[in-house]
């Protein structure tokens, strides 16, 4: 009962929508799939990668230190907090078989 | 919860997977199987599970893509290519209805299909996509409905026609590409459409040319890089004239615009759009466009009607594309589930866009952008900053958009 009592104090502060990191991923979709799964092999698989190495890719992005055409403009679009609720839902997702 | 399953009952339709749960937020009925109505449906049910009951109503019996059409009308591929069935969403617990829906009743909270019988729900999600304005334009519907004009602006039967339409073409033709003004659907598509026929030409009818008159005083999308590829890979065979806009189509087919007429063997007109007949009664932008509440996607004239994709007033900079119509249903995916169970919507969402054109076959180029909630003036902003265009058109982002084709297919279908 206490800790129900707490979780309905500390959420609001923690994120306004419980699905925010969820709804987010949601737009990266349309490229690497549906929860980060891609069809065939041009877009890279999200889902099961490490959250602290996807934050990274995508910091090498935003500074310009990795190359790419898409990613480097859209990567600076999306704010911190936004890119590691991202990282963090397809982190907790099972690692992408790759599909044909 | 007894009095909720009295009313599934009474709305006519058999409604098994949620009403046996016990455990029923709602019914959602999704009107409209293109990008932004079956991407709608099939994250209704990828996030709302058995406690949601979801109906798709498409008039059509498969999807048709247009992007990547432009590719079929130069016979880069088959249409086939880009045709896909509603299996994959019917597999993931969506219940496909096919037919017309012609009224919506957002007092009783039903639709009606052109067969009389109806349909009841908690949500409405509505996709119409664009249909044509004719009333400034005489001549051009009839124009289109001998098919002495092509407009293949919605793919599929219309695609074919304009191909078959280039297939027959003399060497020394003319073809004709007329632009309306914005805003349209797919702002780069005429212009992808002209370097794609115009490669094909210069291959299969070296002495045809084409004539590509936009109403609009400059190219729409990916300037830089479009005239690029008209000056260079194009050159002397496509010619491109702002600020000619059609006034009338005659009886001969005579295309006839303010300072001149034309007559071409292949007349593509493409007519000036508004939001599909279905939302007319909403469009209560210009009565052209479907207003909307950019946390929820939901009509301002219309509580409980959700509308996604081309049919709503884009905010600004923001396209009329098939990647937001995808991202708009995400979005109103997420709010419906929340709103049926009484729960906050999320306060600060956010779409992307990125739209591939190919400026030959085997070169393509992008342009995208990132837009974020503003809540002060309540709509959706292009980041500052971020998104852009390529640099230059190249094969390897020609793969990418074909890959990005076969994701958005497989997220937006379930495939």
């Amino acid at each position: 009962m206490k800790a129900w009592f707490l979780l309905l104090l500390c959420a609001p502060a923690l994120a306004q929508d419980p699905n925010a990191g969820r709804s987010l991923a949601a737009s990266c979709a349309n490229c690497h799939g549906t929860d980060g799964r891609p069809r065939g092999g041009t877009m890279a698989p999200l889902a099961g990668m490490q959250a602290e190495r996807l934050l990274a890719l995508l910091a090498a992005y935003r500074s310009g230190a990795r190359p790419g055409t898409v990613m480097p403009q859209i990567v600076k679009g999306y704010s911190e907090e936004q890119l590691r609720l991202v990282a963090s839902y397809f982190g907790s997702l099972p690692v992408a078989q790759a599909r044909p | 919860m007894i009095a909720r399953r009295q009313l599934i009952a009474a709305g006519g339709l058999a409604l098994a997977g949620c009403a046996t749960t016990g455990a029923c937020a709602g019914r959602v009925i999704v009107v409209g199987g293109g990008f932004g109505g079956a991407t709608a449906a099939r994250y209704l049910k990828l996030w709302g599970g058995a406690a949601v009951d979801v109906t798709l109503v498409e008039r059509d019996e498969g999807f048709v893509s247009c992007p990547m059409s432009n590719l079929v009308i130069a016979g880069v591929r088959d249409l086939a290519s880009i045709s896909q069935g509603y299996g994959g969403l019917q597999a993931q617990g969506v219940k496909r209805v096919r037919g017309e829906v012609v009224a919506i009743d957002p007092v009783a909270k039903t639709v009606r299909l052109a067969d009389r019988s109806t349909l009841g729900w908690d949500r409405l999600v509505v996709a119409p996509g664009i249909d044509f304005m004719f009333d400034e334009l005489p001549g051009l519907s009839a124009a289109l409905d001998t098919g002495r004009a092509v407009h293949a602006w919605k793919a599929g039967a219309q695609t074919l026609s304009m191909r078959r339409q280039l297939q027959a073409l003399p060497d020394g033709g003319v073809v004709l590409i007329s632009i309306p003004k914005a805003p349209y659907r797919c702002p780069p598509g005429p212009y992808e459409r002209a370097c794609l026929i115009a490669a094909w030409l210069r291959r299969a009818r070296p002495r045809a040319k084409l004539l590509l008159l936009d109403a609009n005083p400059e190219i729409q999308s990916k300037k830089a890089l479009f005239e690029r590829a008209f000056a260079q890979q194009h050159a002397g065979v496509l010619e491109y004239r702002p600020n000619a806009e059609l006034q009338q189509v005659l009886a001969d087919g005579t295309a006839r615009f303010e300072f001149e007429d034309v007559k071409a063997d292949v007349l593509n007109l493409i007519p000036p759009q508004r939001a599909g007949d279905l939302v007319r009664e909403f469009a209560n932008v210009n009565r052209r466009w479907v207003g909307i509440d950019w946390l929820t996607m939901q009509a301002h004239a219309v509580p409980g009607v959700h509308v996604v994709g081309d049919a709503i007033l884009s905010a600004s900079a923001m396209p009329k594309s098939a990647h937001l119509a995808n991202q708009q249903a995400k979005l109103a995916a997420a709010a419906v589930l929340q709103l049926l169970k009484g729960e906050a919507v999320n306060p600060a969402p956010l779409v992307m866009n990125t739209c591939y054109s190919f400026v030959a076959p085997d070169e393509a180029m992008h342009v995208a952008s990132v837009h974020q909630y503003d809540a002060v003036e309540k709509t959706m902003k292009a980041v500052p900053g971020a998104g852009g265009v390529s640099p230059a058109a190249s094969a390897q982002e020609a793969a990418y958009a074909r890959g990005w084709a076969e994701n958005i297919w497989a997220d937006t279908l379930a495939l």
